[in-house]
């Protein structure tokens, strides 16, 4: 008889586990579902614009046919090659002073201004950056875009190389530091190399995520029909390509935007899961 | 052999260095504002390039953006279809002129179930832009189109989201035509829209249209044809049905032109002219010596601007716009010639 | 170079940082001076936009992004709980998780202008047809539209970060409880989502912060109308998408310096949406530390 209820009742409960199961298992594989769905239309629609006219040839005047993007793959990697290069030891800098003064109130303060940088919406970055450089440059330019591009990396990368200098074993520190050198040393020539190959993830994951940013460029680098390689004038971006092509009512450009958008997902991803693997190891 | 190898490394870097300086050194001129006439100007400066080899940049960005670039100095050009007013002259730091470019029409365009002609008048546009008119099949539009079977859809007007020449001309219009609209939504760059969908540039405005069965907009007739688009004949104000076309518009700016060539040409009295045509300017300073800009960029602009209302006159008939008439060709040529650099004429 | 020098450096980076942050705040505020001066309190509660007036309030857009990112993160929970559970609770062959977690990787780093263009040409006439069964102006782009992409980007963040807090949950509580003889649902929802509930939690209001700020995707699909959004199907505007519309523009000074106050409401409504979360989340940490 007890054993009976109680037998009821694991049934019942048994029940009630499974439903539970099904019930995250179907929104899981439907997430799953979706990305892979995105996935195939940027592979499927985006292949079909890739050929050799569409790396190397410049844009067309408005509503012909054929050209390329060579003048946004360029100025993708111009803008990308300018934000690093600021991003970089401002980032590695500030990553040390964190942990030089790990713990302190200004370096927790920093830490809180880096995570509310971060949350900055990419839009206000580009507006700001039009205030600070461009009218002051009196054109847009890719150095400007460039810059906004490193306020977006900047945060992500603080706290990414924070990260890798805290793994450097204290021990190694202290050693050095038991030897007689001084502290900027010892930092140079230990606790830089041992982190070394966080700091370049950081770097990766930092190109990455300003790769496919769109909002700051529209009011900095603006776009360019023509491959230039002036650092001063504006220049043309694969995400601006993206955005105006499929604003348009051309076909063709429609086809260059999912080939664009093909392009910006590969070298993202590509970027993304070698870092990925990298960690792992 | 080796010796061979290196030399080849030797001159392909050579070539590489020449090409990279090529393309450094290649001119370029930056211009931005009205999406009215880009397919114009865009093809105008791709032959431009393959004629001299200068880069001009132009960014499609909205004629008000146009104008606010060239307000704050972070282009060498602003491109216009709306003139400045006399009362906003002095929101600039120096005095602007006028370069009058290409002449265009403003069309409205629609997507519908097999592609009808359809005849609209300024009033049933103006009804539908207020929202009063929400179906294809109303009566207004229909008594228009006695001959066309007009489906049971919702009429979905798309605007224009960023400040716009275009817009300014085709409010310019309505207003023109509609009391009602005069007193409710008015004239400007961007209104208050009382019904629709927003889009960036004539380029978005026709982009959705395209793609949205029942959406009715109002874009340059470029975009239009070259995306096979339909668009509606408008009646004048003689009373004529007009479709948008190179004759239509050119006798809409037949008339007489003012030394500034600052006229709209909407609403037009001539018989066969199309009441929605428009002028499209191109604004830069009338100085040329400010901030650190060199003579030969000064230089560069000036002939630029020669070239476009004479050489570069004979692209933009292929695509449907009007070159300019005689008297609007002399009025250019003198501002042209007003432009200075320290104070000596650029173009004599 | 000495130690001095060195921290000298450190220091001065450190200022940057600090500066950049505190000159985004003060650029902002000086430059939205005009407007708000001109509009008063109204700037944030006056429905009308309109540069032909230049009466510049702020409210549709307000609206408009509440009301994305809200039913952003009603669609985005269900899904992203589950697919955090899923990942935290449910996979117990270590391959197949970092299989998954790469999976999310990827959905996250998919730039924002192509999920915008996918949602121009996948989601827009999807939502069209939807709104023709319903009666509704069969526009495509709006509130909808933009919500389920906005959606559908945040799924990523909520869902890794769900796995997270719940792998934080100690070992000894779900073993201790699985000895007991409860079913996995049960220690699921009994223990292990109570224990992490604060950092997921954190999480979802992290996630918003994403939502609100989020621009290209929105502009792209919000419709681009100025007028307060009155139903899922109604055409908007954010105040992230009305800036990148409106921006490099300016009808007149005023109208410029309203789009600075835009920017500025947008940042600190994100900023506030963040420091909950983060604040959130070092209170789900200390629960952990009990």
């Amino acid at each position: 008889m007890e054993n009976n209820v109680f037998a009821g009742q694991y049934r019942g409960r048994k029940r009630k586990d499974i439903f539970f199961r099904i019930a995250v298992m179907v929104p899981a594989g439907i997430v799953i579902a979706l990305l892979f769905l995105i996935l195939a239309q940027v592979v499927v629609n985006g292949a079909k614009s890739l050929n050799f006219d569409f790396f190397f040839q410049q844009q067309k005047p408005f509503g012909e046919i054929g050209g390329g993007i060579v003048q946004a793959i360029v100025g993708t990697l111009m803008l990308l090659a300018t934000a690093i290069v600021i991003a970089l030891p401002f980032s590695l800098l500030a990553a040390l002073y964190l942990y030089e003064h790990k713990g302190s109130k200004r370096a927790n303060g920093l830490l809180s201004v880096v995570n509310t940088l971060q949350g900055i919406p990419s839009i206000v970055i580009g507006v700001v950056i039009y205030s600070w450089v461009v009218v002051p440059m009196k054109t847009f330019s890719a150095l400007s875009g460039g810059i906004a591009l490193s306020i977006v990396m900047l945060p992500l990368m603080i706290s990414m190389i924070k990260e890798s200098l805290e793994m450097v074993p204290a021990s190694y520190v202290e050693a050095a530091l038991a030897l007689g050198a001084p502290r900027w040393r010892v930092i140079v020539e230990i606790v830089l190399p041992a982190a070394g190959s966080g700091i370049l993830e950081a770097t990766g994951l930092g190109i990455a995520r300003a790769a496919g940013e769109t909002a700051p460029l529209l009011f900095t680098a603006f776009g360019n029909p023509f491959l230039s390689l002036n650092f001063k004038g504006p220049i043309s971006a694969l995400p601006l390509v993206i955005y105006e092509y499929i604003k348009s009512p051309y076909d063709d450009w429609h086809q260059k935007a999912w080939g664009a958008a093909l392009l910006l997902v590969v070298f993202v991803l590509s970027l993304n899961l070698f870092i990925g693997t990298r960690k792992k190891r | 052999m080796k010796r061979n190898a290196v030399s080849r490394k030797l001159v392909l870097l050579a070539l590489f260095v020449v090409g990279l300086t090529g393309v450094l050194g290649a001119q370029s001129l930056l211009g931005s504002g009205a999406s009215f006439p880009a397919p114009a100007y865009t093809k105008m400066f791709d032959e431009y390039y393959k004629a001299t080899g200068v880069k001009v940049n132009y960014q499609s960005i909205g004629s008000s953006g146009g104008l606010k670039n060239i307000q704050d100095r972070v282009v060498d050009f602003g491109g216009s279809d709306s003139f400045i007013k006399d009362a906003d002259f002095s929101k600039y730091p120096a005095q602007v002129v006028h370069i009058p470019t290409v002449i265009g029409a403003v069309v409205v365009t629609y997507n519908l179930p097999g592609n009808p002609k359809l005849r609209l008048t300024g009033d049933v546009v103006a009804d539908i832009y207020l929202g009063k008119i929400t179906k294809w099949n109303d009566k207004a539009v229909a008594e228009l189109n006695p001959n066309v079977k007009l489906p049971n859809l919702a009429i979905m007007p798309v605007y224009r989201s960023d400040g716009s020449g275009t817009t300014f001309n085709f409010t310019a219009y309505l207003s023109a035509v509609s009391a009602e609209w005069k007193s409710k939504v008015g004239n400007a760059n961007s209104v208050s829209w009382p019904a629709g969908q927003g889009a960036a540039q004539n380029a978005g405005v026709a982009g959705v249209v395209k793609q949205t069965q029942g959406s009715v907009g109002y874009v340059e007739l470029a975009y239009a044809n070259q995306n096979s688009m339909a668009v509606a004949a408008i009646k004048n104000s003689s009373g004529m049905w007009v479709d948008p076309s190179l004759e239509s518009i050119s006798a809409a700016a037949a008339g007489a032109f003012p030394a500034d060539t600052r006229i709209l040409l909407v609403n037009t009295d001539a018989k066969e002219g199309y009441p929605i045509s428009a002028l499209t300017w191109i604004i830069v300073y009338r100085e040329q010596n400010y901030g650190n800009r060199s003579r030969e960029q000064a230089d560069q602009l000036a002939k630029l601007l020669w070239w476009m209302i004479h050489d570069g006159q004979k692209y933009v008939t292929s695509l449907d716009y009007a070159t300019l008439p005689a008297p609007a060709l002399k009025a250019a040529e003198a501002i042209i010639k007003s432009i200075t650099y320290d104070g000596q004429p650029l173009v004599k | 170079m000495n130690d001095r020098r060195f921290n000298a450096l450190l220091g001065f980076a450190a200022l940057v940082i600090v500066f950049i942050f505190a000159g985004f705040l003060f650029t902002l505020v000086v430059q939205s001076l005009p407007a708000v001066k001109q509009e008063g309190a109204a700037f944030l509660y006056g429905s009308e936009w309109n540069p032909v007036t230049t009466h510049f309030g702020a409210l549709p857009f307000i609206i408009g992004t509440l009301m994305t990112s809200a039913i952003a993160l009603v669609i985005a929970i269900p899904l992203s709980l589950s697919a955090g559970i899923v990942m935290g609770e449910y996979v117990n062959s270590s391959w197949i998780r970092s299989i998954l977690n790469t999976l999310i990787n990827v959905l996250a780093s998919i730039p924002s202008v192509v999920f915008g263009l996918w949602g121009i040409e996948v989601v827009i006439p999807l939502i069209r047809k939807l709104a023709m069964l319903v009666g509704a102006p069969p526009y495509g782009a709006g509130i909808l539209s933009a919500s389920l992409v906005l959606a559908i980007m945040i799924i990523p963040y909520m869902s890794s970060m769900t796995r997270e807090a719940l792998m934080n949950v100690p070992a000894g509580l779900r073993e201790g409880a699985f000895a007991l003889g409860l079913t996995k649902q049960e220690v699921v929802t009994g223990i292990a989502l109570p224990f992490a509930k604060n950092s997921i939690f954190a999480g979802i209001l992290l996630s918003l912060g994403r939502a609100l700020g989020e621009t290209m995707a929105v502009t792209m699909l919000i419709g681009n109308a100025t007028r307060i959004p009155t139903s899922l199907f109604s055409l908007g505007n954010t105040l992230a998408s009305v800036i990148a519309s409106q921006f490099n523009e300016a009808a007149s000074d005023v109208h410029r310096s309203a789009m600075m106050g835009l920017a500025l409401i947008l940042l600190v409504i994100t900023m506030l949406a963040g420091w909950f979360g983060r604040s959130l989340m070092s209170k789900g940490m200390g629960a952990y530390g009990k």
